[in-house]
């Protein structure tokens, strides 16, 4: 079905249904797995995105980015002291707890919410050169790595106050670092793109994230769900913060988490690989 | 035999527009549940043609104007070239290195000092950080700002960042150079300086493709035209045959 406009514009608009683009497939895969390999190739762009990114926000204020290390401060002491006394929990046991947890679910819950705007906030820079789109996905996990290292100093302020030894088991928090990391670039891809697309998805997100906080234990322990707490295992958040949060309190994590961290990153990695090679072309028309 | 360095074949590129309706998943999701009736209207969504079947090849030596009226897509065509909008039909190959050169004030942080701009502007060009130290003197030198290079852009008339970026701009070895017209409309104070650098720059590029209304600018330039009307090619041949063409249009 094909409407012509009248006017001066007869010649150039046609109302019609959207057609499907067909293009070679492999090539488009080929392209995909280039965009990725030359974006992170060029990490001295990303790098100094990333970390302008940061100084920008806070840039002329007296603390700079230590702001971020002291807003986090602030409030995991006054939710610890708090929630310890309503939930009748031991300060020395709950004040980790919830601190390491905070940390992670603010560098998970920011790549959530921020990732909408990860080629839409681009624009300029895609509508003006030609750049992998990675980058802009490296810049972006680039500048939430930095600012969890800000954040990282409360944990080891807690350390050292609440005297805790978590041994040998910290050295899981690194390999889990990188799992959650590693979800956040395929999550950040995927959700980007979907948003430069569908510009209430960002919204959508946003409300959703809300809800998940609550619903996952940071600000309470899985055993207050009694008979229940096998509940937590449909839970993906729950792994993802257990994942960190465990090693960083001295218990190696289960080998449900880490099973269920495989089938969470192979998730994420299909639904990434699948619309970044389907859709990569058409994030310049999008944003 | 010479080989093309920037070739279109039959390429088409169309622009879905996103009205407000057809952006929201809402809708998608009414379609879907209505078997398309309810959000029928904002599903037909308007696509306007931008390019048509355009094919064109370019060698070395090569410089080309695209000359038409506005909204002839002479924008859109330099972005397909530089690789920012993939063709919906058609292929573009293209054999060396691409330097746009639309926005010259890309990636410029006014809270960021003229050095650290330099730097970022480098990166984004693809220069390694050995390149921009040995281009840096050359750069600075150009721009004339000495020692506000080391204070924020914030703190710059807007004659000292034009001056900074147009020399950022042109500091590197182009190749196959693309360039929106509006780069050449500066205050006509520094463009007589800047008259001279842009005419070596443009003239060490391999391969130039300028948009552009100034048929002076055309003439002076370029050896090849192109007269793009609606999206489609009207003609293309030698400079001085197409704006001929050009110019007779009206009668």
């Amino acid at each position: 079905m094909t409407v012509l406009l009248k006017g001066k514009l007869a010649n150039k608009v046609r109302l019609q249904r959207p057609n499907v683009v067909r293009r070679q497939g492999e090539r488009q895969l080929r392209l995909a797995v280039a965009d990725v390999a030359d974006g992170v190739a060029l990490w001295r762009l990303w790098g100094r995105l990333g970390w302008n990114d940061i100084l920008q926000r806070y840039r002329r204020s007296l603390l700079g980015p230590l702001w971020l290390t002291a807003s986090m401060g602030i409030m995991v002491l006054a939710l610890g002291v708090v929630y310890a006394r309503i939930l009748k929990m031991a300060l020395d046991d709950f004040m980790p707890f919830l601190c390491v947890g905070l940390l992670i679910w603010s560098i998970i819950s920011s790549v959530l919410t921020e990732a909408g705007t990860l080629f839409i906030g681009a624009e300029s820079y895609i509508k003006q050169i030609r750049l992998p789109y990675s980058v802009y996905v490296c810049r972006f996990m680039w500048s939430k790595t930095i600012i969890f290292a800000h954040n990282f100093v409360i944990y080891l302020g807690i350390v050292i106050y609440f005297k805790l030894q978590p041994g040998g088991a910290v050295l899981c928090a690194m390999p889990g670092f990188i799992l959650i990391l590693l979800n956040g670039a395929l999550t950040s891809l995927y959700v980007g793109m979907v948003s430069a697309r569908f510009r209430d998805v960002p919204q959508l997100i946003a409300s959703i994230v809300q809800i998940v906080f609550f619903m996952t234990p940071i600000m309470w322990k899985p055993e207050l769900l009694g008979s229940k707490s096998v509940l937590m295992t449909f839970n993906p958040f729950y792994h993802l913060v257990e994942i960190v949060r465990a090693p960083l309190l001295g218990q190696v994590p289960s080998a449900e988490n880490y099973i269920a961290l495989g089938l969470i990153s192979m998730a994420n990695f299909l639904l990434a690989a699948v619309l970044f090679v389907r859709f990569r072309a058409r994030i310049s028309y999008w944003v | 035999m010479t080989q093309s360095i920037l070739a279109l074949d039959h390429v088409s590129v169309s622009f879905p527009v996103y009205q407000g309706g057809s952006r929201s998943l809402k809708k998608r999701l009414l379609s879907r549940g209505s078997a398309g009736r309810i959000a029928r209207d904002s599903n037909d969504r308007i696509i306007i043609d931008a390019l048509h079947d355009v094919s064109l090849s370019l060698e070395s030596g090569d410089r080309l104007a695209l000359i038409g009226e506005n909204g002839a897509s002479k924008t859109t065509l330099l972005r397909v070239l530089a690789g920012i909008y993939e063709p919906v039909r058609g292929t573009v190959s293209c054999h060396g290195r691409i330097s746009p050169m639309f926005d010259i004030g890309l990636g410029i942080d006014p809270d960021l000092s003229g050095y650290d701009n330099i730097r970022m502007r480098g990166l984004l060009l693809g220069l390694s950080s050995q390149e921009i130290g040995e281009l840096m003197p050359g750069i600075a030198e150009f721009t004339e700002l000495g020692d506000y290079l080391d204070v924020p852009v914030r703190t710059y008339s807007s004659g000292m960042t034009l001056r900074l970026t147009f020399a950022v701009a042109t500091c590197f070895e182009p190749e196959i150079l693309l360039m929106d017209e509006w780069i050449l409309a500066g205050d006509a104070h520094f463009m007589d300086k800047a008259r001279a650098r842009i005419d070596s720059f443009v003239r060490r590029a391999s391969v130039l493709v300028l948009a552009t209304h100034n048929l002076d600018v055309c003439r002076r330039w370029c050896t090849k035209g192109l007269w793009l009307q609606q999206g489609q090619v009207r003609a293309f041949g030698t400079i001085s045959d197409v704006i001929e063409k050009y110019q007779d249009r009206a009668l």
